[in-house]
């Protein structure tokens, strides 16, 4: 392998362990935003916190990788479903501008609550043994491999479930139309907190791979990450599963490949750039299709 | 006994030499303050903070509140003012040998930013909601990283050694005088333009509102009203860097706006005084100062446990009182409400007692 | 509604008359004097903060605990007045303006944080009143930006950066015999950007080869792409100015990715949470800093004692240079004519042998800058060991 293609290889595998985080946390945004058509500022605290329980998990009770994985998951599901139920649910007939900035409220809260437990940045013990592989120059962690194909499990599995599932057709049916499907018996509230509580469970596995795959973390990591997957979500088009996927690898692969063409300096510029040049041309995202608007 | 007091406000109100008075008292006051030293620096310093908020948060409500959008791009606007004004008064213009040009400067800086805000203005054409909230925030990450990147205007370090030449009362005249220009606007036909539009685009748009030229002076007279709030802001603190103007720093506008009440003046004004005052207030150092007087059985423990930790606290408190605020006034707490002395005589419930001479004077 | 209306109203009187009674009552018990404190309390850095609020309560708690302090033969009581900064410019500004002139404090200590430092300065200056910085290493903090020359009020009590670059890049060539560095830096941030800079002219000028300058903003975590850019350039040492929380993250991800070089670190590096948060990543890496206490003076074992008792931890640099600049206070407090901020400048500016816990430290005339030796330490099981000294 020539050391050029070892260099690319290896900033493509990094692109795809950032692009897996970023659709895990994309997905939330997309799943709340067909179901609710609203955005849901509070879901980047909401992986931060995902991170800070995977280090308690693991530092408090000493578990070890899958329990740690599935305490934070369901955790991070309750959290979900109680800020929907408090913040969100008094909120839907409201404009829907009132949401948003509760949402950031809420946001806020989140990350001074744990500032304020732990102001400052924790270290996260290895709880998933890293080991590098060299092959030919290229360096790969078994770290990287597991946060890929665990997200890409995660994703697949979130796509039967919309697809083939009687919740999934539930959460379709109520995306589609919020007056009259209840009429056909579907439990719209319920259904609402299903969505929040899985979007939540993935930003939750997110925080822990994160956590994992980056050991030091601080109460203020999830802001620009959740910016940066809800500009995913949105390029891929917002509402679509599939589309959060694609948006978040996109983005992942431009952040990678700018800081590795031009100075590391350009690199929120560029991004920036290009995601709104795409968005100036097709403003529905890639698989985001326009709703007709009835006049 | 409530509707009698009532009907006293409105009367009151309803005085044509209300605002007039009222400014030149303000003006009167704003001079005196530093001229005879009635206050101290500090407090000047957060009057002169809640100005500048105060034109941010009415420019924000232009766009966000009247016009139905959601903007994000506002502290990038602010930026781009404090920028160009900062240079402009440090290399380019005279300001310390001819003060007045200052306000050239300012006036300049906001000028700058009304043309970006043709830039933001041109996507919305076709792109309405979340997606344009998109590409206001990528607006700004392009404005506060390219500030980054730019040497020749300090980098990350920033400018520092800004002339310090904003003082209370040119503060006060520019606060007037621009949320007048606003006042002014959403009144006006291009106003109504702007509700309509909020309301429903594409039946306003067959109803022959221009909505195209109705965004781009929307969005002009926001970032106008940025920028210049922006060259007062550099101006006072005599140092600006990019990471001033982030995406917090847009979260804090926007809570003014929304906590005071979209599409409502009067709400902007108080939501801008409400926030900035509170944040002063709730230090450790003035709520100690300001409980010393208790005993010290009661002060210690209570600074040591509460005090002293209020930094924290009032992080904590103040996001949670922003969402009870949203759970109960979805709108905020003047939302789609305005205070009586700005809106036209003409269209004020219940009509003015003494009507003026002449048709319906705005 | 009438009962509820009527109870509402006796509570707002009721506060009303508790805010203005608080307003005026701040009669002091004995004569005080005030000083300000801006630490960076919460933000990124809230250990240098939390370390220099220690420091500088110890100092004002020990004083006052011997009785206080005379100042133009009248004794009074120093009351320390903390504000935080946040790490951002702004409020650094807006704090210095409430201490200057709502608390009226005397003089200053902090910001430590260079990019908090230079506002607060220029607040100071322009008030005139007495700031000293304790751990601000950027040159503009003590210089006047329009003319260029140095400021009046204000000091530090630490070393400046070009004189630390060029120590870095002097003990690399020299004691390290490399030839190939790497650097890495935060590009939104002042301190590692200056430092960087300054690196890579000085070790130029010694004839080293800069082979790679990468970039990064403040709140990344990812650095693979930095990384592996570095990597194939293949240098013998990598330096990296950045804060303790960035520098866990990148160690242990430049290991990951076979950068085996020695890693080399400013005095950012100092904080005793660096090895928490990189653990093995950061064994043999060398760095600048202010003070060891493997060196320690009497001086220095005294305050290190003392430290330890009131807060359980070994102090690091922050602490020592706050507790120093507190010290070079209280010494020009006691030399002024008068407990006037023009007087303890111009007995600050006059001090000539301060014996610190971080050295001997002297003012030359017209400079706000100190004399002060670079301590150069080495991670060695994971504490930090002292290897050499460098003066200027």
């Amino acid at each position: 392998m020539t050391s050029a293609s070892v260099y690319w290889l290896q900033q493509i595998l990094n692109a795809l362990q950032l692009g897996s985080i970023y659709a895990l946390i994309a997905l939330g945004y997309s799943l709340v935003y067909g179901i609710l058509t609203m955005i849901n500022f509070a879901h980047g605290d909401v992986f931060m916190v995902g991170g800070f329980l995977c280090f308690l998990a693991a530092t408090l009770l000493g578990l070890p990788f899958v329990p740690t994985l599935l305490l934070t998951m369901t955790a991070t599901a309750g959290l979900g479903v109680i800020i929907e139920r408090m913040a969100y649910k008094p909120l839907r007939n409201a404009p829907r501008v009132s949401a948003i900035i509760t949402a950031l409220g809420v946001g806020l809260f989140l990350e001074n609550l744990t500032l304020a437990f732990y102001p400052y940045p924790q270290h996260v013990p290895p709880l998933l043994l890293n080991v590098t592989w060299r092959l030919g120059g290229l360096a790969l962690s078994s770290l990287q491999l597991i946060v890929i194909s665990l997200s890409l499990t995660l994703m697949l599995v979130l796509d039967y479930v919309v697809r083939r599932t009687m919740v999934g057709l539930a959460m379709r049916a109520i995306s589609w139309d919020k007056t009259y499907v209840p009429l056909m018996g579907v439990p719209v509230n319920l259904i609402i907190s299903i969505t929040f509580a899985i979007g939540a469970g993935l930003a939750g596995a997110a925080g822990t791979m994160y956590s994992l795959a980056y050991p030091v973390i601080d109460p203020y990591m999830g802001i620009m990450v959740g910016w940066k997957a809800f500009i995913a979500a949105v390029v891929g088009g917002i509402g679509t599963i599939r589309g959060a996927m694609i948006g978040a690898y996109i983005l992942g692969g431009v952040e990678i490949i700018v800081v590795a063409l031009l100075p590391s300096t350009y690199r929120d510029l560029v991004v920036f750039s290009l995601l709104l040049a795409l968005i100036v041309i097709r403003p529905h995202g890639i698989l985001g299709a326009p709703r007709a608007q009835k006049v | 006994m409530s509707a009698a007091l009532l009907k006293h406000w409105q009367r009151a109100m309803d005085w044509r030499w209300l605002l007039p008075v009222l400014l030149a008292g303000g003006l009167v006051v704003a001079f005196a303050i530093p001229h005879f030293r009635l206050l101290n620096n500090y407090v000047q310093l957060v009057l002169i903070c809640v100005g500048i908020n105060i034109i941010l948060a009415t420019s924000l409500n232009l766009v966000n509140g009247y016009m139905g959008e959601f903007s994000l791009a506002h502290a990038g606007f602010m930026a781009v003012g404090a920028y160009s004004s900062a240079l402009l008064s440090m290399k380019v213009l005279p300001v310390v040998t001819h003060p007045a040009l200052f306000h050239l400067a300012v006036l300049a800086g906001g000028l700058v930013t009304a043309l970006l805000g043709l830039l933001v203005a041109l996507p919305s054409f076709k792109v309405r909601g979340d997606y344009l909230a998109i590409i206001t925030l990528a607006f700004l990450m392009i404005v506060k990283s390219a500030l980054e990147n730019i040497d020749a205007v300090g980098g990350p370090r920033g400018i520092s050694g800004i002339p310090r030449l904003t003082t209370l009362p040119w503060v006060f005249c520019w606060t007037a005088a621009l949320v007048w220009l606003i006042r002014n606007f959403v009144y006006s036909s291009y106003g109504r333009g702007v509700l309509a539009i909020r309301e429903d685009e594409i039946a306003s748009d067959l109803m022959s509102v221009d909505t195209r030229r109705v965004k781009i002076l929307a969005f002009m007279l926001s970032a106008f009203c940025a920028g210049i709030a922006g060259a007062l802001f550099a101006h006072l603190l005599q140092f600006i860097s990019p990471r001033v103007f982030d995406i917090v720093k847009t979260t804090e506008i926007l809570i003014m706006v929304y906590l005071g009440g979209i599409a409502s003046i009067g709400g902007s004004i108080l939501g801008a005084t409400l926030y900035t005052v509170l944040l002063e207030l709730l230090r450790p150092s003035t709520v100690a100062a300001l409980l010393s007087w208790l005993p010290a059985v009661v002060f210690n423990p209570l600074n040591e446990y509460f005090i002293r930790h209020l930094g924290m606290l009032r992080m904590i408190i103040m996001p949670l009182a922003l969402v009870m605020v949203m759970l109960y006034w979805p709108r905020g707490i003047l939302g789609m409400r305005e205070f009586r002395g700005f809106i036209p005589l003409g269209d004020r419930w219940p009509p003015p007692a003494v009507r003026p001479r002449g048709a319906d004077v705005a | 509604m009438k009962k509820n209306l009527s109870r509402f109203l006796n509570l707002l009187v009721l506060l009303a008359a508790m805010a203005l009674v608080g307003c005026g009552a701040r009669a002091p018990k004995e004569e005080t004097i005030k000083i300000g404190a801006i630490v960076e309390l919460t933000g990124d850095m809230p250990a240098v903060g939390a370390s220099s609020r220690n420091a500088a309560e110890l100092a004002v708690g020990a004083l006052n605990h011997a009785g206080g302090i005379v100042i133009a033969g009248k004794r009074y009581r120093v009351e320390l007045v903390t504000e935080d900064n946040a790490a951002k410019p702004d409020q650094s500004a807006a704090a210095a303006n409430k201490l200057i002139t709502q608390d009226e404090v005397i003089a200053i200590i902090g910001p430590n944080a260079s990019l908090g430092a230079i506002p607060a300065a220029e607040i100071a200056e322009a008030n005139r009143t007495l700031l000293i910085t304790p751990w601000s290493t950027n040159p503009k903090t003590t210089l006047d930006t329009a003319s260029g020359k140095p400021k009046h009020y204000v000091f530090r009590a630490c070393f400046t950066d070009p004189f630390e670059g060029r120590v870095l890049a002097g003990f690399i060539t020299g004691k390290l015999g490399a030839r190939r560095a790497a650097v890495l830096y935060d590009v939104a941030s002042e301190a590692p950007k200056s430092q960087a800079e300054l690196f890579r002219q000085t070790f130029e000028r010694l004839g080293g080869n800069v082979v790679a300058f990468e970039t990064y903003t403040t709140g990344d975590r990812d650095f693979s792409a930095q990384l592996t850019k570095i990597q194939s350039a293949k240098p013998d040492v990598v330096f990296l100015p950045a804060y303790y929380n960035d520098v866990g993250l990148i160690a242990q991800q430049a290991r990951r990715q076979g950068i085996d070089g020695i890693l080399i670190g400013s005095d950012a590096w100092s904080s005793p949470e660096l090895v928490k948060l990189a653990q093995g990543a950061v064994e043999g890496a060398y760095f600048a800093n202010h003070y060891s206490t493997d060196i320690a003076t009497p001086v220095a074992r005294e305050f290190i004692a003392a430290y330890q008792q009131k807060y359980g931890k070994i102090p690091d640099d922050v602490a020592a240079l706050t507790y120093d600049s507190m010290g070079l206070l209280f010494q020009a407090l006691k030399t002024a004519s008068a407990p006037e901020r023009q007087a303890v400048r111009d007995a600050m500016a006059a001090i000539s042998g301060y014996p610190g816990v971080t050295g001997d430290i002297r003012f030359t005339p017209g400079s706000g800058d100190p004399v002060k030796s670079v301590v150069m330490m080495q991670v060695k099981g994971g504490q930090f060991a002292w290897v050499t000294n460098a003066a200027p």
